[in-house]
């Protein structure tokens, strides 16, 4: 698998980053690399082999249903450039 | 009679398939301890982990979990003992991870049916494709600023059952007649409170046309529709505009619109175009949900009577028509509220009050049912005083009148009035007597073969008895009476 110069200026404005023109062309060398060494992996024959998902034996841990959180709108709003009224205030959004 | 939109070129049939986002009922969010709870001040509902600041983890609800497993034993569906939670990601002001924890390739719901009730008591299949658990977001508000726009979470993190149905739906009717079966199960396993006013119901509408017999159409899919009827006005409103589309050449663009409440169309969402790249990947935050098969069996015994089966035993035991028994069953308050006034009871007897009188009166004062001033215990009470003859049916609704307006018993009301029905042939007698005698040329008429005039004596009669004679006692003895 790789990936072409049109593909990483794809992925670039997905993800909301800038990157120029002769960064498009650095980024696809390295990912092609980066790619290039995880392709190693599939010389190993995993078949009935289960996907591993965490490196401890453990399954997901559930939570009571109980409300012990919130009721703090100054300490969640306090990082905002701007805020109103309890709202986060951005520029206008609208479809 | 099928649904066909009528062309230029002959009939189109239309394929409908419903995401459905379902609010489930739980005290606090999917992954924090935030409350969920309807009508907070803006952001006041809102932990650091709903506001996606760095560092905070998300920990699974057991009850939501508990909620769509039993969601899914309702929509009589495959549970999947395995499931996992991924990242959807795109960018929206109201989403502040960035991305939406959701399930995608493993849900923990997959196949079910949803049985529809249709016009005329028939009933009709539908494949429900996958039920999975993800987050709501939060809302903008965008007309409190000139040009800015404002951020409320108290939604964001609330936990959403996405029900998916299968491509089986042809109808703006079958739309609306699944809508409200799946609203009327979640509302009887209490998962979901349906209410579409609050948005926790609401619908992705997927519609395509296709020729009768041809293969599926390219579809589009409006978003967020919040009711019933706008859900019918856009399958209306958009088959419409495939066909006349395809009719004239050209080609159906795979997209996602918007419906438009104040016209009942819809209309195309650019700037979605991209977004539909969302790259899911597991996410790392979270383990695979594993759940324990004993622990799907105590969820299981919980499970109440759905309407189906109480249709079924409202049909089967008491004798009620398909149609009856779907009105009934179709709210689970109103049907604990007949099963109330039916014990022990006429069963049949009971549905045509509980259907025709009760609810009446309780559309007209626009009444809820918990606030209905006759209970059924009452209701029950004036039914077994109709069926043991101490009121005939007519006298019964005058006694219901005042039970509405006083709160009392049937049998006080009979009392204190004194509309106790007449059984005795004595007073029906001297009642008939009296009457044959003022009417001589009546009484001969009828003997001379006008046997129609049984109707006016029987009116004579009840007038005279100031409609408390049985009626069927008044008949017998006219018609000895009469006869000579």
């Amino acid at each position: 698998m790789s990936v072409d110069k049109n593909t990483v200026a794809k992925i670039a404005r997905l993800a909301r980053i800038r990157v120029d023109e002769k960064q498009q062309e650095e980024l696809t060398g390295e990912l092609n690399q980066i790619l290039g060494w995880i392709e190693q992996l599939s010389e190993l024959d995993t078949d009935g082999v289960e996907p591993m998902t965490s490196v401890v034996e453990m399954t997901q841990p559930l939570r009571e249903d109980v409300v012990n959180d919130g009721y703090y709108v100054d300490r969640v709003t306090k990082n905002a450039p701007e805020s109103a009224h309890g709202f986060y205030a951005v520029p206008k959004v609208v479809e | 009679m099928s649904y066909r939109i009528k062309g230029n070129t002959g009939e189109w049939e239309v394929v409908i398939g419903l995401e459905v986002h379902a609010q489930v009922i739980s005290k606090s969010k999917l992954f924090s301890g935030a409350a969920t709870k309807f009508g907070a001040d803006p952001n006041h509902h809102v932990s650091l982990v709903d506001a996606a600041m760095p560092g905070m983890l998300p920990v699974l609800n057991k009850e939501v979990v508990e909620q769509g497993v039993r969601t899914g034993l309702g929509l009589r569906a495959q549970i999947n003992m395995k499931s996992v939670f991924e990242r959807k990601n795109y960018f929206y002001a109201d989403l502040p991870q960035g991305y939406q924890i959701s399930q995608f390739l493993e849900p923990i719901v997959g196949e079910g049916t949803i049985t529809l009730d249709l016009e005329g008591g028939d009933v009709r299949e539908v494949g429900v494709e996958r039920m999975h658990l993800e987050q709501d977001a939060g809302k903008s508000v965008h007309d409190q600023h000139p040009t800015q726009s404002y951020i409320d979470l108290n939604r964001s993190g609330v936990a959403l059952m996405e029900i998916v149905s299968k491509p089986d739906l042809r109808s703006p009717e079958e739309a609306g007649a699944y809508l409200r079966k799946l609203r009327s199960i979640l509302r009887y396993l209490g998962t979901c409170d349906g209410n579409m006013d609050e948005g926790s119901m609401r619908a992705d509408v997927n519609v395509s046309v296709r020729k009768p017999g041809d293969e599926l159409g390219t579809r589009t899919e409006t978003k967020n529709v919040n009711s019933i009827r706008y859900v019918q006005q856009t399958i209306e409103h958009e088959s419409k505009r495939q066909v006349k589309i395809l009719e004239e050449g050209g080609e159906i663009v795979q997209e996602t619109r918007l419906f438009d409440a104040s016209n009942g169309t819809t209309r195309s969402m650019r700037s979605k175009e991209e977004a539909h790249d969302y790259r899911y990947f597991p996410d790392p935050d979270l383990l695979p949900l594993v759940l324990d098969p004993a622990w799907v069996e105590e969820i299981k015994a919980t499970i109440p009577e759905l309407p189906d089966e109480k249709k079924e035993r409202f049909i089967n035991d008491f004798g009620l028509s398909a149609y009856d028994a779907g009105i009934l069953v179709a709210d689970r308050e109103k049907a604990m509220f007949y099963e109330e006034v039916a014990e022990g009871r006429d069963p049949k007897l009971a549905a045509n009050w509980v259907m025709g009188d009760f609810f009446g009166a309780l559309n007209k004062s626009g009444l809820s049912l918990d606030a209905s001033p006759v209970s059924a215990k009452q209701l029950g009470g004036l039914i077994g005083l109709i069926k043991d003859n101490t009121i005939s049916g007519r006298i019964a609704k005058e006694v219901f009148e005042v039970m509405w307006e006083t709160s009392k018993d049937a049998d006080t009301i009979v009392e204190e009035k004194g509309l106790k029905q007449i059984t005795d042939t004595g007073p029906i007698e001297a009642a008939i007597d009296e009457i044959m005698a003022a009417n001589p040329e009546q009484v001969d008429a009828f003997r001379g073969g006008n046997e129609k005039l049984i109707g006016w004596f029987v009116g004579q009669t009840m007038k005279a008895t100031g409609g408390k004679a049985n009626p069927g006692m008044v008949n017998q003895l006219l018609k000895k009476k009469l006869a000579g």
